[in-house]
C-alpha cells in the first residue's frame, strides 16, 4: 500500500480527518463546553434565518404587499415568516391554544392532540437516532458507510418478514425476534462489504453504494414476488406483521409515541460505552485514527474493520425494522425517505457522539415534524425543512464561516496529528 | 463564550418567541366557512405528472369553480401517510383525499377511527365498503375501447399490438376494451384488424413484462411485437412503456398509445409518434367527490369514472392529428356517443 501523498488531501480524507478528532475529555472538554455547542446551536438560527428570508421571497403575498408599499412588503414578510415558524413550533412542540383547551374540556381526546405534537417529533426523530448511530460507528472506525440506507431496507424486508410469517409466538418473543433479525439483516448486508474491504482492500465507499443498489432492488423484487400481500396484485407491498411482533404504541390515536424510542435510547447508551468505556472500543477508535499505528501495536485491523461495519449495519437494520413493527406494520418501497442519506449529515452534526446523534436526530425530527403543520398552515413545500438542515450542515461542517458572522474565537484546542486510512486503501 | 454571543442568543431567542406567538395568533383568526378539501399524495408528490398530480386538478377546479379552500400535504415516505391523516383530521378538513393503493390501509384505519370525517381514495376501493369512504374508479375500457377501433382503423398492417405490466384487473381492463374495439371494428367494417398480445377469451397467453418499471422490458416487447408486424402498440405498464416508445421511435414506422394520462403531455418527447393516450382522469372524479360533499349527497361507496362523466377519455390527437381521417373522428365521436347511450356494450 502507497502512502497517502503529502501535499494531496481531497475532500473525503479532509472529512474524514475532521471526524475523527478525539473529542476533548476531561478539563478540555469542560473548558470548551461552550465552544462546542456555540457552532450548533448558531448553525441552527443562521439556518433558520435564511429558511426566513426564503419563505418571505417565495412568498407571492409578500411579492404583492412589496408592489404596495415597501413597509406593507415587510410588514406582510413578517407576518408570513411569523406564521410559518409559529406553525412549524406548533406543530412539533406544542400549540399553547391547544393545552388551553384540553385542560378546560379534559377530553381524553384533546389532551392526546395537545400532546401529540412533542411526542410526534420524538418518533420523526427515532429512525434517525438508529441510523445516526450507524454512520457515526462507521466514522469512529474509520470507515464511511454510505450503504445505511440499503441496511435499512434489508433490515425491514427481515423484520417485515418475521413480522407476519412467524405466527402463534407470545409477543414477547416476537417482537424482540422480529427486531432481531431486522438488525442481523442489516449487520450482514454491511459485513460483506467490511470483509470486502479487510479481506482484498476493496473500498467500503463503492461497495456499499453498489450494496445499497442491489438492497432496492432485492426488497423491490421481494416485495412484489415472494413477499407480497395477496389481493393486492403483485404490486410491491407486504401483507401486515402480526399484532404479536408491533412494538407497542403507548396511547391511542392520533398519538404514535412508541417503545422503539426508548429502544433508540438504550442503544445510543449502549454503543456510547462500548466505543468510550471498553478496550474494544479503544480498539476500534485506534484503528480509526490510525491504522497503522494499530497494526504496529498488534490490534487485528481486519476483525475491527468487519466488526465496526457489521455493527454499523445492524444499527441501520434496526432503523428499518423499528419503522415497520412501530410505525408502518407492513413494507412498501417508499419505506425511507433517505434517512440513510440525512444520517450522514446527521452524525457529522452530532460530532459522531451517541448523545450528539440523539441531540441531532431530535432536531431533524422536530423539524419534520413541525413542516407538516407548515405546510399545513401556509403551504410552505416541505422542502423547505431540507434547505434548512442543507445550510445548518453546511455551517456545522464549516465553522469558520459561523466563527466569522458571529465574531466568535477560534477555540485553543490543541490540535492532534491524525494520520488516517482515508480513500487509499487500509 | 463572549458577551456578544449572549446578546445575539438573547436577541434571537425572543424573537422567535414574538415570532411563535404572532404564528399563534394568526392561524386562529384563519378561520372560514368555506369547505375544506385536503389532499395527501402519496410518495411521488405533488407534481408527479400523474396521480397525484391530476387528482390536485380536481381539487384546484373544485377551487376555482365551486369555491373550496384546497390545501395538500406530500409525504415523504409510508410513515408520513399516518401523520399527514393525523395533520388534516386535527385540521378538521370536510373532505380528505388521499392517492393510490399504497395509502390504502393508512386511509382505512383513519376512517375507521374517524367516522364522522369524510374520505375519498383515488384509484383503489374497499370491499366492503366503508361508509365514510368513497373510492374513485374508472371504467378504463370505455376509453380503450375507443382507442382500439381508432388503432384499428389507422393501421396500415392490419396489426396492432399491447402488453400489460401484470395479469391484474386495472391492467387487463384496458386491453380488455382495446382488443373488443379493434374487434368493433372488424365486425362494423368487414376488415381483420389482429390484435397482438392480448385476446379477452384467452387471457392466460396475454403478453406481460411482469414489471412496472423495467424500460428494458418495455423495449424488448415493443421490438417483438413490431417484428410481428405490430404498428401500432399499446404498453399498459407504466413507465415500462417509455422503454417501448424509445423503441418505436428508433424503428420510425409505429405508433404509440399511451395510457393513465395523456403522454403528449408528460412526455413530450415522443410526441411525433403518440397517437392518443387513454385517460384516467382523477380530477373529475375528484371534483365529483368534491362536489357531492357540498351537495350534502356524499355517501360511502365508489365513483366510477366513465366516458360519461369524463372520468376516462383517450386524448387529443395533438401531432398526428393529421393521420386519423376526419371520417375515422366523425365515428369515434359518434362511438362515444353510442357507448354513453348504451347503445354499444364495451364489455
Amino acid at each position: 500500500m502507497t502512502e497517502q501523498a503529502q501535499g494531496k488531501i481531497d475532500f473525503g480524507q479532509q472529512v474524514l480527518k475532521e471526524i475523527n478528532e478525539p473529542t476533548p475529555e476531561g478539563e478540555t472538554h469542560k473548558r470548551s463546553f461552550w465552544s462546542t455547542i456555540s457552532i450548533p446551536l448558531l448553525a441552527i438560527l443562521t439556518g433558520l434565518i435564511i429558511g426566513a428570508i426564503l419563505i418571505a421571497a417565495t412568498s407571492p403575498t409578500v411579492w404583492a404587499a412589496f408592489s404596495e408599499s415597501i413597509w406593507q412588503g415587510f410588514g406582510q414578510a413578517f407576518t408570513e415568516i411569523g406564521k410559518a415558524y409559529g406553525a412549524l413550533f406548533t406543530g412539533s412542540i406544542a400549540d399553547p391554544a391547544k393545552i388551553v383547551n384540553a385542560i378546560s374540556t379534559g377530553d381524553p381526546r384533546d389532551i392526546r392532540s395537545a400532546v401529540n405534537p412533542f411526542l410526534e417529533s420524538l418518533v420523526q426523530a427515532t429512525p434517525y437516532i438508529f441510523s445516526g448511530l450507524a454512520v457515526a460507528v462507521g466514522f469512529r472506525s474509520g470507515l464511511f458507510n454510505i450503504g445505511v440506507e440499503g441496511q435499512l431496507f434489508i433490515g425491514a424486508a427481515c423484520a417485515t418478514y418475521v413480522g407476519y410469517a412467524v405466527t402463534g409466538l407470545p409477543a414477547y418473543i416476537h417482537m424482540p425476534l422480529a427486531f432481531l433479525a431486522g438488525a442481523l439483516g442489516g449487520a450482514i448486508w454491511a459485513f460483506i462489504p467490511g470483509l470486502l474491504k479487510a479481506k482484498t482492500g476493496g473500498h467500503e465507499v463503492i461497495n456499499t453504494i453498489m450494496m445499497n443498489w442491489i438492497a432496492f432492488r432485492l426488497t423491490e423484487w421481494l416485495l412484489s414476488g415472494p413477499m407480497t400481500r395477496p389481493g393486492s396484485g403483485g404490486m410491491p407491498l407486504s401483507p401486515l406483521i402480526q399484532d404479536t411482533a408491533k412494538i407497542p404504541q403507548f396511547f391511542a390515536s392520533p398519538i404514535r409515541f412508541h417503545l422503539g424510542f426508548f429502544i433508540a435510547l438504550a442503544i445510543a447508551w449502549l454503543i456510547n460505552w462500548l466505543l468510550f468505556k471498553t478496550t474494544w472500543g479503544l480498539n476500534l477508535r485506534t484503528v480509526g485514527t490510525n491504522p497503522r499505528a494499530a497494526r504496529y501495536a498488534g490490534l487485528n485491523t481486519d476483525n475491527s474493520i468487519m466488526i465496526a461495519m457489521a455493527i454499523s449495519g445492524a444499527l441501520a437494520g434496526m432503523a428499518g425494522g423499528t419503522q415497520i413493527l412501530a410505525v408502518n406494520h407492513s413494507m412498501a418501497l417508499g419505506l425511507s425517505s433517505g434517512y440513510g442519506f440525512d444520517s450522514i449529515a446527521l452524525a457529522l452534526i452530532g460530532n459522531n457522539t451517541p448523545i450528539g446523534v440523539i441531540l441531532a436526530s431530535l432536531l431533524f425530527g422536530t423539524l419534520r415534524n413541525g413542516a407538516t403543520r407548515m405546510m399545513v398552515v401556509s403551504a410552505i413545500p416541505i422542502d423547505i425543512i431540507d434547505v434548512i438542515q442543507a445550510i445548518i450542515l453546511i455551517f456545522v461542517a464549516a465553522p469558520a464561516i459561523i466563527r466569522s458572522i458571529y465574531h466568535l474565537k477560534q477555540p485553543k484546542v490543541e490540535e492532534t496529528q491524525v494520520f488516517l486510512s482515508g480513500w487509499g486503501g487500509k | 463564550m463572549n458577551k456578544r454571543f449572549i446578546t445575539i442568543m438573547t436577541v434571537l431567542i425572543l424573537g422567535s418567541l414574538v415570532l411563535a406567538a404572532c404564528g399563534g395568533t394568526a392561524t386562529e383568526t384563519e378561520v372560514t366557512k368555506k369547505i375544506k378539501v385536503c389532499q395527501i399524495t402519496d410518495t411521488g408528490g405533488i407534481d408527479d405528472k400523474s396521480f397525484n398530480a391530476t387528482a390536485w386538478k380536481g381539487v384546484q377546479d373544485a377551487m376555482a369553480q365551486l369555491g373550496v379552500e384546497g390545501k395538500y400535504l406530500e409525504s415523504k415516505e409510508v410513515a408520513d401517510y399516518e401523520k399527514n391523516l393525523n395533520a388534516f383530521i386535527e385540521e378538521k378538513c370536510d373532505l380528505i383525499i388521499t392517492v393510490g393503493f399504497l395509502i390504502g390501509d393508512a386511509t382505512k384505519a383513519a376512517a375507521e377511527a374517524n367516522p364522522d370525517m369524510k374520505f375519498s381514495i383515488v384509484d383503489y376501493t374497499y370491499d366492503p365498503p366503508i361508509p365514510n369512504v368513497v373510492g374513485q374508479i374508472f371504467n378504463t375500457d370505455e376509453a380503450a375501447f375507443l382507442a382500439g377501433y381508432l388503432a384499428a382503423g389507422v393501421t396500415k398492417t392490419g396489426k396492432v399490438g399491447t402488453f400489460g405490466g401484470l395479469p391484474i384487473p386495472t391492467v387487463t381492463i384496458f386491453m380488455d376494451g382495446f382488443a373488443r374495439g379493434v374487434a368493433y371494428y372488424n365486425q362494423l367494417k368487414g376488415t381483420n384488424v389482429e390484435v397482438l398480445g392480448w385476446d379477452p377469451a384467452n387471457p392466460d397467453a396475454g403478453l406481460f413484462s411482469n414489471s412496472f418499471d423495467d424500460q428494458q422490458k418495455g423495449r424488448e416487447l415493443a421490438v417483438s411485437l413490431m417484428d410481428e408486424g405490430a404498428d401500432i402498440i399499446m404498453p399498459v405498464a407504466g413507465p415500462v412503456g417509455l422503454g417501448s416508445a424509445a423503441a418505436i421511435k428508433e424503428r420510425g414506422n409505429a405508433y404509440l398509445i399511451g395510457v393513465d394520462s395523456d403522454w403528449v403531455l408528460t412526455s413530450p418527447e415522443y410526441a411525433d409518434i403518440t397517437l392518443t393516450s387513454v385517460m384516467k382522469l382523477m380530477d373529475s372524479t375528484t371534483f365529483q367527490v368534491i362536489q357531492s360533499v357540498i351537495d350534502g349527497t356524499f355517501k360511502g361507496g365508489n365513483v366510477v369514472g366513465t366516458l360519461e362523466n369524463k372520468g376516462v377519455d383517450i386524448a387529443p390527437f395533438h401531432n398526428l392529428d393529421s393521420m386519423v381521417p376526419a371520417e375515422l373522428k366523425a365515428e369515434i365521436e359518434q362511438l362515444k356517443a353510442d357507448i354513453i347511450a348504451g347503445k354499444v356494450s364495451v364489455k
